[in-house]
């Protein structure tokens, strides 16, 4: 079944409309990617889903009618938003960037363990507990976006270019992680990437956006292996 | 000697009230980066609804007490329907609402209560002690240890709470505090309630050491202005420690410094504004973000 269900989604900023009706879904437990351009609408797709700018559409979220959920009431339905730029709390420090990453959960138990969970996966995280978030490199920073985005105990995570800045063997050792989340934890991932190439490798379904429109779409293996569609979509 | 310590006590007291009303302005500033000109007005009008609940019967220290409620609410209310419209909006269209605030409150407590100054008890009666054969008024102490503790359960608050967290994520990032669930809106209310609620504990303070009339809290702001520039705008310990060094150097300039005296008193401040913006922007405890905003 489909964890997340979107049709005729269209969005924008002020009188610019960027996404002009896509319609596509995401099953549960899956890697799925979005690809595309610069301005085809990869940020957009992400920030109309969790509701952070204007949009018109139907989005269902395991069967619940999300279209008109502001951001915090869908980070409560477990839907984590990983944004462009990574959206982290420069002046706390990591641990209680983890800890607000937790705010809607009343089980303390289970965000300590979560916790201990997100270090098993970011070492680095733990040695730096104490330092605030804006004194990091942008690697130790993206990781800690993402360990943030965990704590919420997300069934879908939206990843918005976890690549962004980053070196190509840090960025590959970052899918790495991400694979394990979503495979070990079983957390569904909707995943904006430029790095076409390196994203296919990991990713299972992938959308081709142009213009603000789907015009592509299929596993992520059909993809790798068309050079037709490499040539003329992904410019790889 | 007996009389530097008295005036460095008093003066000291007198720092801890502009210090109350700093940390007030300095908790608005840090959560939505709005310097709230009418804080000193809805310290006045707490601090009436103190005067108008004793007047009702009941004892001072109740009073006070419901006040401190009631002013939390006000100071929801007030986020709700005249700051979250122009939330984000320009700094200038900000300053002129809190500016319009500031002449509404005013208005609104003369139109209620009148133009008149009326007395208003101390809840630290008026006692005092000798210390090195100095007379300390009980009252001086009572207002420094009430600071003290202020800033030490803001801190506990600030640091120790899910809403302090909350209210700390939010003025770091408010867009990536929607998306872990923070409803955003909901946490700029507490902010606002909780400097309303400071603000009505300053305003219960000074009224004893002044005469309550609908203007006792201009001159004040003034004071707690020079107190939070001092103290880097951002952090209510740099607004406390700046309104002691305020208080203090007040109180000594009027006393030793023939020219200044009690009329001249308030150039102190004035000073200490116009010195802190030219060689040290940031004050003593401010983020660099505050000089460059």
């Amino acid at each position: 079944m489909s964890l997340l269900e979107v049709s005729d989604l269209e969005a924008g900023y002020g009188p610019v409309t960027v996404l002009r009706g896509i319609s596509f879904s995401v099953d549960e437990g899956r890697i799925v990617t979005v690809l595309g351009p610069n301005g085809a609408g990869k940020t957009t797709t992400l920030r109309a889903l969790s509701g952070t700018i204007r949009r018109s559409g139907t989005i269902r979220f395991d069967g619940e009618d999300v279209s008109r959920h502001t951001p915090e009431k869908l980070a409560r339905r477990s839907v984590a938003h990983v944004p462009e730029g990574r959206g982290t709390f420069t002046g706390l420090t990591v641990e209680e960037n983890l800890r607000v990453g937790a705010f809607p959960r009343r089980d303390k138990q289970g965000v300590a363990e979560d916790m201990r969970h997100c270090f098993r996966y970011f070492p680095r995280l733990e040695e730096r507990r104490a330092q605030h978030a804006g004194e990091m490199s942008g690697g130790e920073q993206q990781m800690l976006a993402i360990a943030r985005a965990l704590m919420l105990r997300p069934r879908l995570m939206l990843l918005d270019e976890p690549s962004l800045g980053l070196a190509p063997k840090l960025t590959r050792e970052l899918f790495k992680i991400l694979e394990r989340i979503a495979r070990e934890d079983g957390v569904t991932m909707l995943l904006v990437e430029q790095n076409a190439n390196l994203v296919l490798q990991f990713a299972d379904d992938a959308h081709v956006l142009e213009a603000g429109r789907i015009v592509l779409s299929g596993t992520a293996k059909e993809m790798q292996a068309d050079e037709g569609i490499r040539r003329s979509y992904l410019g790889v | 000697m007996e009389r530097f310590i008295q005036v460095l006590v008093d003066g000291w007291a007198t720092g801890s009230l502009y210090g109350a009303l700093a940390v007030a302005v300095v908790l608005i500033y840090r959560a939505t980066g709005i310097v709230n000109f009418a804080q000193g007005e809805l310290a006045m009008f707490s601090t009436f609804i103190a005067w108008g609940l004793m007047q009702a019967g009941l004892p001072l220290g109740l009073a006070i007490a419901g006040t401190l409620g009631l002013s939390f609410l006000g100071g929801m209310l007030i986020e709700r329907l005249v700051i979250r419209p122009v939330e984000g909006g320009e700094v200038l269209t900000l300053v002129i609402v809190t500016l319009g605030l500031y002449v509404l409150v005013n208005s609104l407590a003369g139109w209620i209560w009148g133009f008149g100054n009326r007395a208003f008890p101390s809840v630290f009666g008026d006692g005092s002690f000798h210390v090195a054969g100095a007379a300390v008024a009980v009252e001086s102490v009572g207002i420094v240890a009430v600071l003290i503790a202020l800033v030490l359960g803001l801190y506990a608050v600030f640091q120790r709470t899910k809403v302090g967290l909350a209210m700390r994520a939010v003025s770091f990032n408010p867009d990536s505090s929607r998306l872990v669930g923070i409803s955003v809106g909901r946490t700029l209310m507490i902010g606002w309630g909780i400097a309303a609620l400071v603000g009505a504990l300053a305003g219960a303070l000074i009224a004893p050491r002044l005469f309550l009339d609908v203007n006792f809290m201009g001159g004040v702001l003034i004071y707690s202005f020079a107190a939070a520039t001092l103290g880097g705008f951002d952090s209510p310990f740099g607004a406390v420690l700046g309104g002691w060094i305020v208080g203090i150097a007040e109180n000594l300039a009027g006393t030793y410094v023939d020219f200044i005296g009690s009329d001249l008193k308030i150039l102190v401040p004035l000073a200490v504004i116009l010195v802190v913006l030219l060689f040290r922007p940031t004050g003593l405890f401010g983020s660099p973000e505050v000089a460059r905003a």
